[in-house]
């Protein structure tokens, strides 16, 4: 990208992505995984991060969107600072995965989709997350919990409530 | 932290390292780590591909295909580069094992991608990983600096003069990519559907180089054959079927947990004996054996049935990802049919009309169905448009939601007849309001 234009990217991320895009044998390949790195820095893909990361790869704003649109985990709306996935695919669902899919409504006041008033938690119910074998599991951003019950729920909210009070 | 478990019956070749701290390099290297790759580095690439062919390893990405033939199809001369691609993209409903390899053993998956690249003459490797999967993705790209410094990866590798580069990649939610033309679509950063079969990646693959692309398991799998010799590694399977695999028990058992268990390992057995039996000493209803694709077994059929991809074949399903999910008498299987044709329907990528199609309104009849406003003709018509979506795709996602359904419509009719006439779910909590 030129020099005088301005990255809405912190300078780390900016790096990264300089970074990325020489490491494939085609630019594009960078791609995907641009997109989610930048949407944990920004949140979600605004219009400014597609104009940019179009911009960075060298394609239409409109190719960008065309496979944003594609992936499950990339999204066009804020989320909440902290986002609950609750797993209820079989394995999960045999293990009561609604209960703790339920209990997390309950708790947070919100449905599947939804974000606290605060902007501190979102809600999805996902698809499998590969942590069958550890039924039933959620991922909170990235990170794992799992053999959940309904009581191990406002134990991982609190936790997360207290790291957001933190920073 | 995903818990590991342990049983007396396990064979530990591709899980030996798990718990020991092998995601260190030098802790990897003190296992014997990185022999496998520098013994074929010294003995050229027909030696490698006939040690593959000897082991009967087959792809545990869940078709089952001899790993040393996909090798051998890869053409000598080739204009364009030749490329190596690791499948992590691991999504299959009930399979887990590949999240416990990169965690526990990554340096397994780099050797594995170098030696495959050995075997076809490739100088670069793609280890993909699903984007839910970011903390291993970050052990992943660890492990491969370490290998890079070490020399193990890069211009010259172990000291030779020969190349070998490692990339690692994250996706970013999609079971489609999972498929290995698909995964190559998502690599060139685009829509992850499909590509028209033929011509096969060994010909056309990534950017239109010949491409190898294999299971992480599978990959995981190589520097143990190398180093125990394929006819051994063979040995310690059933007939045509090489090896261990890491079996994923999950749901109604009392000890879930990725086993590595010897190919044929018999299914009665490994639900009752390894996994601890049904929980709370509940009956069984039905196993789905190797992810939520395969068509379910019914208690009788699994009496003497052996793990292998030819005997669950013979069975009328298929051995799959290995990925084993049991199913108590107190589960409702139109609700279970119901989840796993929703997944399908979220996943179907929309490229052909019998899946984008007929996953919806399979999904569309399941849940009027379960909601207690089904007719008899629904049973049949869902038979009917799983029948139909067979076959008639592109990739296997299509055959992947319409095999399932079609098991549990023939093989639990009755249990579908008794949601009919407005009668409320025998079983289920969690009745969903009909949305047709």
């Amino acid at each position: 990208m030129s020099a005088e234009t301005m990255s809405i990217f912190s300078p780390k991320v900016a790096a990264r992505f300089d970074a990325l895009v020489a490491k494939y044998p085609v630019r594009r390949s960078a791609l995907v995984p641009m997109l989610l790195y930048a949407q944990d820095e920004i949140g979600y893909l605004s219009d400014a991060v597609i104009a940019e990361v179009a911009q960075r790869i060298g394609i239409t704003e409109l190719d960008v969107r065309n496979v944003a649109t594609y992936y499950s985990m990339l999204r066009f709306k804020p989320a909440g600072k902290y986002n609950v996935q609750v797993c209820t695919n079989i394995s999960c669902m045999l293990r009561g995965a609604y209960d703790v899919f339920e209990k997390f409504q309950e708790e947070l006041g919100i449905g599947h989709k939804g974000i606290t008033p605060d902007g501190t938690f979102s809600l999805e119910e996902v698809e499998c997350i590969g942590a069958c074998c550890w039924a039933p599991a959620i991922q909170v951003n990235y990170d794992f919990h799992d053999e959940l019950t309904p009581d191990s729920v406002p134990g991982i909210l609190a936790q997360y409530r207290r790291k957001a009070e933190g920073q | 932290m995903p818990r590991l478990v342990s049983h007396p019956d396990e064979v530990k070749i591709v899980s030996k390292r798990f718990g020991q701290g092998a995601a260190d390099i030098d802790k990897y290297i003190e296992l014997g780590g990185y022999e496998a790759a520098r013994k074929c580095l010294a003995q050229g690439p027909d030696w490698i591909i006939e040690e593959m062919k000897a082991s009967n390893l087959r792809g545990r990405g869940g078709a089952g295909f001899p790993t040393g033939m996909k090798w051998s199809f890869v053409p000598k001369q080739s204009p364009k580069p030749k490329y190596v691609l690791v499948n992590g993209d691991e999504s299959e409903p009930g399979t887990c094992k590949d999240h416990l390899i990169f965690l526990h053993d990554p340096h397994s998956v780099i050797e594995g991608t170098i030696i495959a690249g050995l075997s076809i003459g490739s100088k670069m490797g793609f280890i993909y990983l699903r984007g839910e999967y970011r903390y291993l993705l970050e052990i992943m790209e660890k492990a491969v600096a370490d290998a890079y410094a070490k020399g193990f990866l890069g211009k010259d590798i172990f000291g030779s003069d020969t190349e070998f580069q490692i990339i690692t990649q994250s996706g970013a939610g999609a079971y489609e990519v999972g498929e290995e033309s698909a995964l190559m679509e998502s690599l060139e950063g685009k829509r992850g559907v499909p590509r028209i079969k033929p011509p096969f990646p060994a010909v056309v693959g990534l950017y239109g180089g010949p491409t190898v692309i294999n299971n992480a398991e599978t990959i995981a799998s190589v520097p143990h054959v190398i180093n125990m010799g394929g006819a051994a590694f063979a040995a310690v399977g059933s007939p045509r079927n090489g090896g261990t695999r890491l079996f994923g028990i999950s749901g109604h058992v009392e000890r879930p947990g990725i086993y590595e268990l010897p190919m044929g390992y018999n299914l009665k057995k490994m639900i009752y004996g390894v996994a601890g039996g049904v929980r709370g000493g509940r009956g069984l209803k039905a196993v789905v054996p190797g992810g939520s694709s395969t068509p379910v077994l019914l208690p009788e059929e699994i009496e003497n049935l052996g793990m292998d991809f030819d005997q669950v074949g013979k069975a009328g399903s298929m051995l799959g990802s290995g990925g084993v999910v049991v199913i108590d008498d107190r589960t409702c299987i139109v609700e279970f049919a119901l989840r796993t044709i929703s997944f399908y329907q979220h996943e179907s990528c929309g490229w052909c009309i019998p899946c984008r199609e007929g996953t919806d309104w399979l999904k569309k009849s399941l849940t009027r169905f379960h909601a207690g406003f089904g007719t008899a003709k629904d049973i049949d018509n869902i038979r009917y448009l799983a029948e139909n979506m067979m076959g008639r795709t592109f990739c296997p996602l299509g055959d992947a939601a319409a095999m399932p359904t079609l098991g549990f419509v023939k093989k639990f009719r009755k249990e579908f007849e008794d949601h009919l006439d407005g009668k409320p779910c025998p079983f289920a909590k969690h009745t969903e309001m009909a949305v047709v």
